[in-house]
């Protein structure tokens, strides 16, 4: 329905969203490029998980709507989302506790294989091969294959956070969304994450990086996107966004 | 080979399970429970605990209503006896497929909610199912006095073949008559058969799906799955195994009465799961067997075989112990249930099966030092 140009996967078409009387989000017109790495700051109140939710169609916008690959995900079931092709990481790691790690990673593997719902019941799990070879290699990837047999609860925040992007890039996402991948973290689990980060950019996946700590995103994005107060009141290459007065009054001036 | 393969750990199980099941009628003389009509039920309620268990065990979906599913088994077998055959295969088939259809309409109902309000739909299309047999469906159901074979049933399949006998025939495999110790063979075949339904459950990619729900449903959502016909099939499947047990329940006692649908009885295999171990394959089968041995052997004693147990005891501490003792006994064996169930959840919530596997792991920190067992690696299979 909306016009996309060839190079544009995830379109956020003049979205609006009002709770009561509150503007929580006015006039937001985003364009995630093919490949690039977009992130979206602001300080806290800014609407930040509100344009997330309404991305990932948790919550209906008031008007606009949000185009990925030709098509709209307003409305859709979150399960229908992600197999359009989006996987997204939680803020608090959501990960099967009780499961083992090798699982965790299996799990979403066999979401992208066979689908929302198969009765896959006469098949040995142990006999799937070819996801748990493509399991392991994910966890080597990652640096957790260590721990491949441990109970996913019973890992650190840092290693959580680590399996779920795995967990994530398992499914060859077109589109990752990343809601505040560091937050919480202990410096030292902050610095590994963004070094996953950095190496999973090279392979030219999209991705959306929701954050509010700016050292995480000027080193990571391609393309920022400035929110305040529920609008977008800059947009640009990191360069670009560090060097205007707005953002500066507005974020920097914001925070202390 | 997909079809019937069984990793090597599940195949000992199984082998092991079977010679425990097909060996009960010597290893319970010491427990004086060898009799049929007991074994029968210990491998009945076995049935009906192993398919709840992949119901609340993997999906975590507590249901209190899986008693109607039993009836429901139950009145479709003495109907099957009565309308066609006395033989127990089609009424075995008939009960799986009703109590099938039952357990699809209840369970897409109420998995629209989880958790204490899923808990409590299927508690209401229990007590439903339940007063609709005790008085609304008195013509298909026989109401309080149960349903029953009776002289003039049709039988149409049996007596197309042979004339009609005197007296009430009984439910028979092949022409042999299910009655006593053939039939707990039958039943314990059927068990072992349930049994590796179960076990092909547990290690498939569909078991793990139904274990991550438990886990997080919220994640399985986000990672691209449509969760509720995952909990349906689940639902439905242990609804099966409850008509199941509900049909060789009638086929080992041709009648069927409302009573097996009432809340109690759905409470029950809810203890019997609880107490066994939730979520692992024995578990359920151990709180079956001992809530069964209670209900029958426990309940039998009376002061006059305390006494004799006691008797080594001087005379007046024999009074008081026998006078204490007695009330957990005889009417009493609720008392002690309750009691080893309060004892269980405290202490091992992981059920029996918890208990043997910290003995088990106390005796293997022997033999592998620093035995962190999450770190092993996995054998190739």
């Amino acid at each position: 329905m909306t016009d996309t140009p060839g190079n544009v996967v995830l379109h956020v078409a003049d979205v609006h969203k009002r709770f009561g009387g509150l503007h929580a989000l006015a006039d937001i017109d985003l364009q995630v490029e093919e490949g690039q790495t977009h992130a979206i700051i602001g300080p806290n109140g800014a609407g930040k998980s509100t344009l997330l939710n309404v991305i990932i169609g948790k919550l209906a916008p008031t008007s606009g709507a949000v185009v990925f690959d030709g098509n709209v995900l307003t409305g859709r079931k979150p399960y229908e989302i992600n197999q359009l092709g989006i996987s997204r990481v939680f803020q608090t790691p959501e990960i099967f506790t009780d499961l083992s790690v090798l699982h965790n990673v299996m799990i979403p593997a066999l979401a992208r294989r066979d689908g929302a719902y198969k009765l896959n019941m006469l098949r040995a799990l142990t006999k799937e091969t070819a996801i748990r070879a493509e399991a392991e290699a994910m966890l080597e990837d990652v640096g957790m294959i260590a721990s491949r047999d441990m109970l996913a609860g019973s890992l650190s925040r840092g290693d959580k956070r680590r399996m779920e992007l795995a967990m994530c890039l398992i499914q060859h996402p077109r589109l990752l969304l990343l809601d505040e991948p560091t937050a919480g973290m202990s410096r030292h689990d902050t610095n590994t994450t963004i070094e996953l980060l950095k190496k999973i950019k090279s392979r030219g996946m999209t991705k959306v990086i929701i954050e509010h700590d700016m050292h995480v995103v000027f080193s990571l994005a391609d393309k920022i996107s400035v929110l305040a107060q529920g609008r977008i009141i800059a947009d640009g290459s990191p360069d670009q966004v560090r060097g205007n007065p707005k953002v500066q009054e507005a974020y920097l001036g914001g925070t202390h | 080979m997909h079809l019937f393969y069984l990793p090597r750990r599940e195949a000992i199980t199984l082998a092991v399970f079977a010679l425990v099941v097909l060996t009960m009628p010597v290893w319970l003389v010491p427990f004086g429970a060898a009799y049929p009509g007991l074994m029968q039920k210990f491998a009945i309620f076995a049935i009906f605990a192993v398919g709840y268990n992949i119901l609340f065990g993997l999906t975590g979906y507590l249901s209190f209503g899986h008693a109607a599913f039993l009836g429901v088994g139950s009145y479709t077998a003495v109907w099957s006896f009565k309308l066609m055959t006395m033989n127990v295969i089609p009424a075995m088939i008939f009960a799986v497929v009703v109590a099938g259809l039952f357990a699809l309409v209840i369970g897409f109902v109420s998995l629209r909610r989880s958790g204490i309000y899923f808990a409590i739909l299927t508690l209401a299309f229990a007590q439903m199912c339940y007063n609709l047999a005790y008085s609304v469906l008195t013509p298909i159901t026989n109401g309080e006095t149960a349903l029953q074979l009776t002289m003039n049933d049709p039988r149409v399949l049996d007596l197309m073949f042979v004339e009609r006998e005197a007296g009430l025939p009984s439910p028979s495999l092949l022409g042999q008559a299910m009655t006593g110790i053939e039939a707990f063979y039958l039943v314990a075949v059927v068990l072992l058969i349930a049994f590796y339904v179960a076990q092909k459950i547990f290690v498939s990619p569909f078991g793990m799906m139904l274990r991550a729900i438990k886990s997080n449903q919220t994640r399985m959502h986000y990672t691209g799955f449509n969760t509720r016909p995952y909990a349906l099939t689940a639902f439905v499947i242990s609804g099966m195994y409850a008509g199941l047990a509900g049909a060789l329940l009638a086929a080992t006692d041709p009648l069927a009465g409302a009573e097996r649908m009432q809340w109690t009885a759905s409470g029950e295999v809810v203890l019997m799961t609880i107490l066994g171990g939730v979520g692992t394959l024995i578990g359920p089968i151990v709180g079956a067997w001992l809530i069964k041995y209670f209900e029958n052997i426990f309940s039998g004693f009376n002061d006059a075989m305390l006494h004799r147990t006691f008797s080594w005891l001087p005379d007046g501490v024999q009074d008081v112990v026998v006078s204490v003792a007695s009330r957990f006994v005889g009417e009493g064996w609720h008392l002690s249930l309750g009691l080893i169930f309060v004892l269980v959840v405290v202490f091992l919530p992981g059920g029996v099966m918890e208990g043997v596997r910290r003995i088990a792991s106390l005796f293997g920190k022997r033999r592998e030092p620093g035995g962190d067992g999450a770190l092993k690696t996995i054998p190739a299979e």
